[in-house]
Formats: structure tokens, sequence, C-alpha cells
């Protein structure tokens, strides 16, 4: 009795809701820790990039101006299915970077825990950031946090799955849309997270994955004007004073590289890093 | 319509208005109008979307709805050919069922009234009399950017065609600039083009175009003005701009014909026109006539749809009625 | 054929699977109750729908001690990340079930089947929603890191929307990790019943909820019992005054939501057909069984006509029938009792010179129904003005400037809710400011939302369901 053929998955890249494989018609080799072919990952260039980023600006005024109930629920539902497909994600996992199966296991359950975690601030957040503002004069003052805009990441490049989660789903809290790198030695994860979001009602350009090479993709997200803030938590081994200098010609928001087993552990501060507030003054008058 | 009462139109405005229908008393007068709150607006015409219309009701209801329709064919490209085809499936709109009700008008381009009329034959006629009538878009439609004289020229050609009523278009770009006198007066010169030989008068609706008006308050206003200028009807779109008819946009005409009755005891005529095009769409539309205006709104002269797709969908729901099981799209014919 | 009278478009009873008998929930299955049985009907009808088991003491121990021991053993010890998913779970579970539901509220408490629908049940899932996700941040609750839950919180819910009202008490309690003894209301126990089988489907821990149906000296007995850490009542003044007594030098820690007589404002530059809709928003909706209804219409004397007879025309359309029809605007009235104090509080109000108009709506031989009706001439000393009637009657009282609108409309024992309409903003800012109620509605009415707290000044009652804030009322160092 033979063993039966496998039908390996193709991993393209996810933007706009879709999945194009690089315009360049670019791949690169993911293999096991042992050298084993596993897939070709595309290796995205700057156009898929520039892309990106056009979708992401797309999809930032129907994110945001859903309610933010209506948020909690589709990251929430990211979160279900997320679960029902634990088993293939920590087989990736395993197969990408050599963890037992105990700590694969351990690793998608903190992934989706997580994702949860984000999900339930949605429509709290705004009661924690903002409030009102007890101005000296006839006037109702408050001030509410508004998403930045798009946001780029480069994500962890140790992690297959909780490093990309942990960067991404913060940002989406608030109403932010996002182009994300992802680790350049474990990218089908991300892509599997892709196809995951592509079936949770997560609308189509709200988040947009990029796999290949952070150090080819990174500055061309730092310098675009319509990447509003960015996520450098993966970016420790890059150059990335120098991303940082070129996201400053636009005033970009930035978050600097961590490093670590607890690179963006989950925090109120990472929703809180890519939003502005607004504040609202109106008078008031009984005559 | 007599001479003499035409004539007192405008007086009627005067009188409402307390003086001449120039910019700054109509602006002092539509701008003292109660404003409209959208989110109200919008939920009141949600919580009518929600009746329940059913087995006898929905019977009622599809028929009337095609009764009701202005079935329509405005495209570049329309030939004397497509108005005979559109003008058979107004006469007969279900080939397997002689007992389906004929449509209230065909609404055409003013140069295809002549092919209209023609079509049409003997079965040309008032709906609330069982005829068919021809309605003709004029005054540069959709846009409206033309002088004066081409529109009126426009009216008053697809007039002495045939044309039993007429559909203009306002000039937003006066209404959105505060030119309410420049608006009013072409409404009321439109409506003296309307006029025949022999005194009496085409019908007059006026396309206030709601998708461009952009907000409520102005749809408001755009309602009174054309009324007070002497429209017949008061119609939301040309079809040509998204978005067209709203469940919303309609129910705020609908008040304001409401209040016009209230007022001076005259009944005028709401046409949501472009984007219902199913028979569910059409049926909340019938509930907001109902609830709003009342019943005696539901008739011809008082209310139409301008629809295209709108027909065969109907007729697929009349079909399941009469069947008990669905239908497709090769049970209805092609205008 | 008149195309208003609308066909019959009956919401189906099919999808209800009801037991004959139910028993009361206590540590996580169904047990019978010590007591005598009753019945509870439609109010639609009068026709008994089910037996329902009442309370004794006895059970009451039972299931404190029941929500005592899961609290010890289970609930203080679980994450709030745990917590928070049981929390997702129900709301899930809600959302499935949502049909269902819906059909057995309106079937046991008279509601339309469009409110249950469209509002009821929408609602309990969003809370449940909304506090799951508070489960596991307590941290930025406001009152520092890891605040503690009360312990066992006792829970007495009112008739009028009996399924959302339960999740007001129980969502906020387990997101605060608190365990709860619950009691529905005499009249309405059926969904929280059918609620109690979604906790067995969400595979809640036994004891973290019960229900235990019964009367009010079930919700006594709850009330008094010493190992309860926490009472949260919603219902009448009168009740919520005599726990207040009850509790009085213990360490119980009270919220009260009691009733109201709610000032529906409209000044002369309102949205004039908005505002109508408020105002039959504000008093017709469920019947007027509301404790923040808009039972007080002041209205700009400038305008009291056309306001009044814009009302009248637009009761004409309003449907009073059988509430699991899709089309009706009004159900029925809860119970006999309730209707005869609707009866009796309108007869004064004749009697007072109030002038009394009524929608002409046909009213069913059987079951308790009372027709939308308006006082007009109602002055600030009738008993129309001030009493809480709790049912489809609305005074109209008139004033002449905002000042005076703020003062009609505060001067009330009473304080939960107010509204006010106007296209004014600067107005509606600052007659809001002045208004002593703790709801206040512009150009809207009867808007909920899990994230907004809600809750009453003066004998409205204190403490907030909703938001941030009615998570403090379950956590120590929180409010009451």
């Amino acid at each position: 009795m033979s063993k039966r053929l496998t039908v390996p998955k193709t991993y393209k890249l996810y933007i706009g809701g879709a999945f194009p494989r690089s315009e360049s018609g670019r791949t690169y080799e993911v293999a096991t820790p042992k050298g084993e072919f596993l897939a070709n990952a595309a290796l995205a260039s700057r156009k898929d990039t520039r892309d990106a980023v056009l979708a992401a600006r797309g999809a930032v005024k129907g994110w945001s101006g859903a309610t933010a109930y209506n948020r909690g629920q589709v990251l929430y539902r990211v979160a279900e299915i997320l679960e029902g497909r634990k088993a293939q994600f920590a087989d990736e996992i395993v197969a990408q970077t050599g963890a037992s199966r105990g700590g694969a296991e351990a690793e998608v359950d903190e992934a989706i825990d997580r994702w949860v975690w984000y999900a339930g601030w949605c429509d709290k957040f705004a009661q924690v950031a903002g409030n009102g503002n007890p101005v000296a004069g006839p006037y109702f003052n408050i001030s509410v946090p508004e998403p930045t805009g798009v946001i780029g990441v480069i994500a962890p490049q140790d992690t297959a799955l909780v490093g990309i989660v942990s960067a991404i789903a913060p940002a989406l809290v608030s109403g932010n849309t996002v182009v994300v790198v992802a680790s350049q030695r474990y990218p089908l994860s991300a892509i599997s997270l892709a196809e995951v979001l592509a079936t949770s009602d997560v609308p189509g350009g709200v988040v947009n994955v990029l796999t290949g090479s952070p150090a080819e993709l990174a500055p061309w997200l730092a310098s675009h004007p319509d990447v509003h803030g960015l996520d450098l938590v993966g970016a420790g081994d890059l150059d990335w004073i120098d991303l940082q200098i070129a996201a400053a010609n636009t005033a970009t928001r930035v978050l600097p590289p961590e490093q670590g087993t607890d690179a963006a552990a989950p925090t109120l501060q990472r929703i809180a890093a890519f939003t502005e507030t607004k504040t609202v003054w109106h008078t008031k008058s009984l005559v | 319509m007599s001479r003499t009462e035409l004539q007192t139109l405008p007086q009627r405005a005067v009188e409402l208005l307390g003086g001449e229908p120039d910019d700054t008393t109509l602006r002092r007068y539509l701008h003292g109008l109660p404003g409209v709150d959208a989110v109200g607006l919008e939920q009141r015409a949600a919580a009518l979307g929600t009746r329940s219309i059913k087995t006898t009701s929905k019977a009622w209801a599809l028929d009337k709805i095609i009764e009701l329709i202005d079935l329509t064919t405005l495209e570049g490209a329309d030939t004397p050919g497509k108005v005979r085809s559109l003008v058979a499936k107004a006469l007969n709109p279900d080939a397997a069922d002689p007992t389906c009700p004929r449509v209230a008008a065909v609404c055409v381009y003013g140069d295809m009234v002549p092919a209209a009329v023609e079509a049409l034959g003997a079965a040309h006629g008032d709906p609330d009399e069982g005829g068919v009538s021809v309605a003709a878009v004029a005054t540069a439609f959709p846009s409206g950017r033309a002088s004066l004289e081409i529109k009126l020229a426009d009216t008053a050609a697809a007039v002495a065609d045939g044309a039993d009523e007429i559909d203009m278009v306002i000039d937003r770009g006066a209404f959105l600039s505060g030119r309410y006198g420049l608006v009013f007066d072409q409404i009321a010169r439109v409506k003296q083009a309307c006029r025949r030989e022999d005194g009496t008068s085409a019908s007059l609706k006026v396309i206030l175009e709601t998708g461009e008006l952009n907000t409520y308050d102005n749809v408001k206003r755009a309602s009174w003005l054309a009324i007070l200028a002497g429209g017949d009807f008061i119609k939301t779109s040309t079809g040509k701009v998204q978005p067209a008819a709203t469940l919303p946009v309609t129910l705020l005409m609908l008040e304001v014909v409401r209040d016009w009755y209230g007022a001076t005891g005259e009944k005028i005529g709401v046409k949501p026109a472009g984007g219902i095009r199913t028979s569910k769409d059409a049926i909340k539309y019938l509930v907001t006539v109902a609830e709003t205006v009342g019943e005696e709104w539901l008739q011809p002269h008082l209310f139409r749809y301008g629809a295209s797709s709108l027909l065969n969908d109907v007729l697929l729901q009349r079909q399941k009625l009469s069947s008990g099981h669905y239908s497709g799209a090769d049970y209805v014919t092609i205008d | 054929m008149s195309f208003l009278e609308y066909a019959p478009a009956p919401e189906s009873r099919s999808i209800l699977k009801l037991r004959d008998e139910y028993g009361l929930f206590i540590d996580g299955e169904f047990r019978p109750g010590a007591g005598e049985s009753f019945t509870t009907i439609s109010p639609a009808d009068e026709k008994p729908i089910a037996t329902i088991a009442s309370g004794t003491q006895a059970d009451v121990d039972a299931a404190v001690a029941a929500a005592r021991k899961a609290y010890d053993k289970t609930w203080s010890k679980m994450s709030g990340r745990d917590r928070g998913k049981y929390l997702f779970r129900i709301a899930r579970l809600v959302q499935e079930r949502a049909r269902e539901l819906a059909v057995a509220e309106s079937l046991d408490n008279g509601k339309p089947i469009k409110e249950s629908r469209d509002v009821d049940v929408p609602l309990v899932a969003a809370w449940f929603f909304y506090y799951a996700g508070w489960a596991d941040k307590l941290d930025y609750a406001g009152l520092g890191a890891d605040p503690k839950a009360l312990g066992v919180a006792g829970q007495i819910i009112p008739w009028n929307f009996p399924l959302l009202m339960l999740a007001w008490k129980v969502a906020p309690a387990l997101a605060a990790g608190n365990t709860v003894v619950l009691k529905p209301a005499e009249t309405t126990p059926l969904s929280a019943l059918i609620f109690a089988e979604i906790l067995q489907q969400a595979d809640l821990p036994a004891g973290v909820v019960n229900i235990v149906t019964g009367a009010g000296a079930t919700g006594a007995a709850i009330v008094r019992h010493p190992d309860v850490d926490k009472i949260a009542f919603t219902g009448s003044t009168a009740v919520g005054r005599e726990i207040a007594k009850a509790v009085a030098g213990t360490d119980k820690k009270l919220t009260l939501e009691l009733g109201g007589k709610a000032a529906n404002i409209v000044f002369e530059d309102a949205p004039i057909d908005q505002a109508i809709e408020g105002i039959v928003n504000g008093i017709f909706f469920n019947q007027g069984h509301v404790c923040c209804a808009g039972s007080r219409l002041l209205v700009q004397e400038s305008i009291h006509d056309e306001v009044v007879d814009r009302l009248k025309t637009r009761l004409s359309t309003l449907r009073l029938g059988d509430p699991l029809d899709k089309n009706t605007d009004i159900g029925a009235i809860n119970s006999a009792e309730q209707l005869q104090r609707i009866t009796e509080l309108s007869r004064i109000g004749e009697e007072e010179g109030a002038v009394r108009w009524s929608a002409d709506c046909a009213i069913p031989e059987n079951g308790f129904w009372f027709a939308p009706t308006i006082f007009t001439n109602v002055q600030a000393s009738h008993r129309i003005a001030r009493d809480e009637v709790f049912g489809p009657v609305l005074s109209v009282l008139t004033f002449r400037t905002p000042g005076e609108a703020i003062e009609k409309a505060n001067n009330t024992p009473y304080g939960l809710s107010a509204g006010i309409w106007s296209d004014k903003g600067s107005r509606i800012l600052a007659v809001a400011d002045r208004l002593r109620a703790g709801v206040v509605w512009a150009n809207t009415f009867n808007r909920f939302d899990p994230s907004s707290p809600f809750g009453g000044y003066k004998e409205s009652g204190y403490g907030r369901e909703g938001g941030r804030h009615g998570l403090l009322a379950y956590l120590k160092g929180g409010r009451a």
C-alpha cells in the first residue's frame, strides 16, 4: 500500500483581499531546519508594496467607519476560524521552525488568545483612552482616539505565527489598516493567517501580507507618504535607524524594534501608539 | 388644466411666500422649514421596511407595483426598435399571463416620443383609465446644463409630439449656490411650456436629483420649491447618478407632500426613480406611501416608480405566488 | 380591500422547543422547586405556556450555596481570559438561537415580535460580547490593578425586558468574577429558562449562574440571604425602597434601577417629523413598559397644537394586536394587574381635568390590551404628570422658555432619563447639563448600547449598567 501523494499548497501574497503572486514573478525557497523543501514563498517587490499600501489606504474608510462593535465581531470571528484550524497551523510551525508539537500548539493557542484579547478592546478602548474634559468655560469638550490610518509593520522575524499576530492585531482595534512584512525565515504561517482573514469577514485591504525580504521592502514602507504609522518591532536586524529617518520625512509615527521571546507582547500602548486623539469643543447656552 | 389656472400658479406661490419668488424670499421661506434629523429619518425608513407583506397583501402589492411603473429606457443607443420592444412589454408584461396588469407609462427621451406614441396606438391614454401614457425626459436631461431656451424647446417639442408627461431636471448648480429664484423660474417656465394649444397641459414631474443635493435638508427645501413653482410630481433622480432613489429620501418627499396637502388641500405626486430593482424593495415603498401620506396616493396620478429591471422581478414573484414554486429568468421576457 | 389592513404575517411558534414544566436551574442543572408551581401565560390570549417552579427559602439557600461553592472553587480561581471565553460562547449561542429566544420572549411577555427580534435579543448578544471583552481587562476598569470581585450576586429582574435585563445583570457580574443567583419576574420566566439551557450548551461551570423562579417571597429570600455579597435590583421604586431598607446595616452592596417619569422636551426648532417618531417611540415602544419611557411630553407652547395633531395622525398607523404578528407595533399589556393600574391612572387623569384621546384600535377579545392614549391639558400638579403609569399613556404639558422646560422636567422625584429635541447644538448641550437625569437622549430616544452607562438620579435608583461604569458595580472598590 503506497503512501498517499499530497497536494502541496501554493503560497502567494495577500493584497486587497486577493492572493496574487509577486508582480516581479520572484519566489524564494522555504525549507525545514534540516533543509527539506517546504514551499516557494513569493518574494515581494517594491511594486507589490506600493499596491499593498494602495489597497490598505482604500480600506481605511470602511474599516474605521465600521462601528467598534462590528470590528470586535469581525476580529472575534478571526479567532474562531483560527481555532478551527489549529492543527494546520501547528503543523506549519513544526515544519518551518522544528519546534516540538507541544511547543507549536502552545504558540497557536497563545496567538489565538492574544487575538481574542485585542478583539475585546475594540468597543472599550475609547472608554479608557478618551474622556470628557472639564474646560473652564461654557463648552462641551471631549477627547476621543481615532485610527492613524495605514500602518506598515515589520513582523517579528523569530516566530512564525505569534509574532505577526501580536504585531497586527493591536493596529486593527481602532480602525487602522495594515501592510505587514512577515518573517523572512518563517513566512508560511503568515499566508495561512491571510487565508483565515480572507474567510472571516475582514474586508479586503484591511490587512495585506507581504512575504520576502524585510531589508528590501521596509525602506519603501518607511518612505511612503501613505503609510502613516510604522511598527518596526521585527526590524532589529535591519538598518532600522535609517528607516526611522526615512519615516520622519512625513512625520510617520514609529515604534522601535523589540527583541526576545516577548516581542510585541500585548499591551494597551500597542493600541494607543497608532491612534490620534481628537478633541472637540461645542458651545453650550440656554439663551 | 385651464389657462387661468396656469396663470394662478406663481400667484399661489407669492401668497404662500409672502412675496415674489426671488432668492431672498425663497431662502427665508425654505430655510425656515423645520430641519431633518438624518439619523431619525433613516431609522423611520428602516422601520417601515420591516413591514411583512404576505399572501393576499403581497399579491395586491405586486399588481399595484406594476400599475405604478414608468417603464423606462434612457440610453444613448435607444432606437425606435428598442422603444417598440419596450412598449410591447409595457402593454403585455407577462407573455404567459394576460391577466397581468399594464404599467402606467413608458418613459423615453424626447426624440423617441413619436416612436412610443405610434407603438402604443389605441392603448395610448390615461393610466387611471387603463391606458398607458408617454413620459418624456426633457430640459437637457440628465445634467440640466443648457440654456433655458434649449430646455424650453426640448420640453415643447416633446409635448407637441404627444408626450403626456414631462420629467424635467432642476438646475442643481443653481440650487446649491443658493439661486433659488432661478430654479423656481425655470420650473415655472417649463410648466408653461407643457401647455398645449387646446388649453390642456402635460403633467410636470420635477427631478430633484437628490444624490447631488446631498443633504436631507436640501431635499426637503428643493421639494417645497418644486411644488411652489408648479410641479405636479416631485421625482428623486435621473437614475444616472448614485445614489438614486432611497427609501429615506422618498419618505422625506412624501412627508413634504403630506404637509403640502395639509396646508393647501392639493395633492402632489411622488416618483422614486433608479435603484429599485427588487419586489421586496418596491413593496417597502408602497408601505411607506400608505403609512406616510395614505393609501389614496397609491394611484398612477400620485405615485410612480421609475424603473426598468424591477418589472421582471415583480413578475417572477407574481409567478411564484400563483404557481407555488420559484421562477427563473427564462420565464420573463426582455423589454 | 385596504392595503393598510396587512394580511396576517405570523412568526411561527414551531421554532420553540418548550418543556411543559420547568424546574429551577441550580448548580448547572434543572431540579424541581420545593414550592407550589405556577403557570406562565401569554398575555395576548391568556393561554398557559408552561408550568414554572417556585423557589422557597430552601431552594434559595441551595442556589446561594451553589453560587458560593462555584465562586470559591472555580470562578474566582479562573483567569479573566477564560471567564471571557465563556461569555463569548454565551454571546455566540444567543446569536445562534436568536429567533427562538425572540419568539419565546414575545409569547411570554406580550411585546411585538419585531421588537424582541430587532431590539431585545440583539442587545442581549451585544451585552455579552461587550462584557466578555472586559473579563481579562479589569486592570483598566479604573480601580487600579487586579481589582477583586464581590462574590455572590443576588439579582432580581423585572418583566418588561426579561432577557435583556438578565443580560444587563449577568454579563458584567460574570466578567468581574462574581457568581450569580438570579430571579426572573413572576410573569416572564420563560426566556431565562431557555437561557439556562444555553448556559449548559456553553458548558459554563455548574453554579456560576443559578436561576430561581418565583414571586416576591423568593426575591425577598435572596435579598435577605446572609451569604449574598451584592444585590442588583431593577423594578418598581416601591420595592426598591424595601430592598434598600432590608440591606441597611449589612455589608451587602446594592444597586437599584427603579421607575421614571421622563420628560421628552420638544423645542420649536425641533426636526418635527423625527421628533414625532421620537415621542411615539419614547412612550409607545414596548407598550410603555419602560422605566425610561418618555411619558411626559414637554412641548414648546408655540408648536403644541401642531405637534399634537401630527401625533394623533401618526398613531393612526400603529397596529395593535397579536405579538407574534410581524406587523404588530403595540403588543399586549403584561398582566391583568398592570392593565388595572394603567386603567385606573387613566381614569384619574380624566378626573383631574386632562383631556383624553386614544388611538382607534380594534381590541382583541382575550388578553390584556390598552390602546395608545394621549392626555393633553396636563398640568404639573396632576397625578398623571407625576405617577409612573408604566403603560402606553402620554401626558402632554407645555413650556415657554428653555429654563422653564428644565424646571418642569426636573420637577419630579424621579430622574432616570430625558429627551431633548432641537436643531441647535448649544441649546441641547446646555439643557443636557442641567437635567437631573442619568440618561439624556438628544434628537433620539430609547437608544441602548452595552458600552453606554444607564441608570438614574434620585428615586430612579443608583448605580449604572453598561459601559466601564457598569463593571464597577461588581468590583470591590467600585461604586455602591
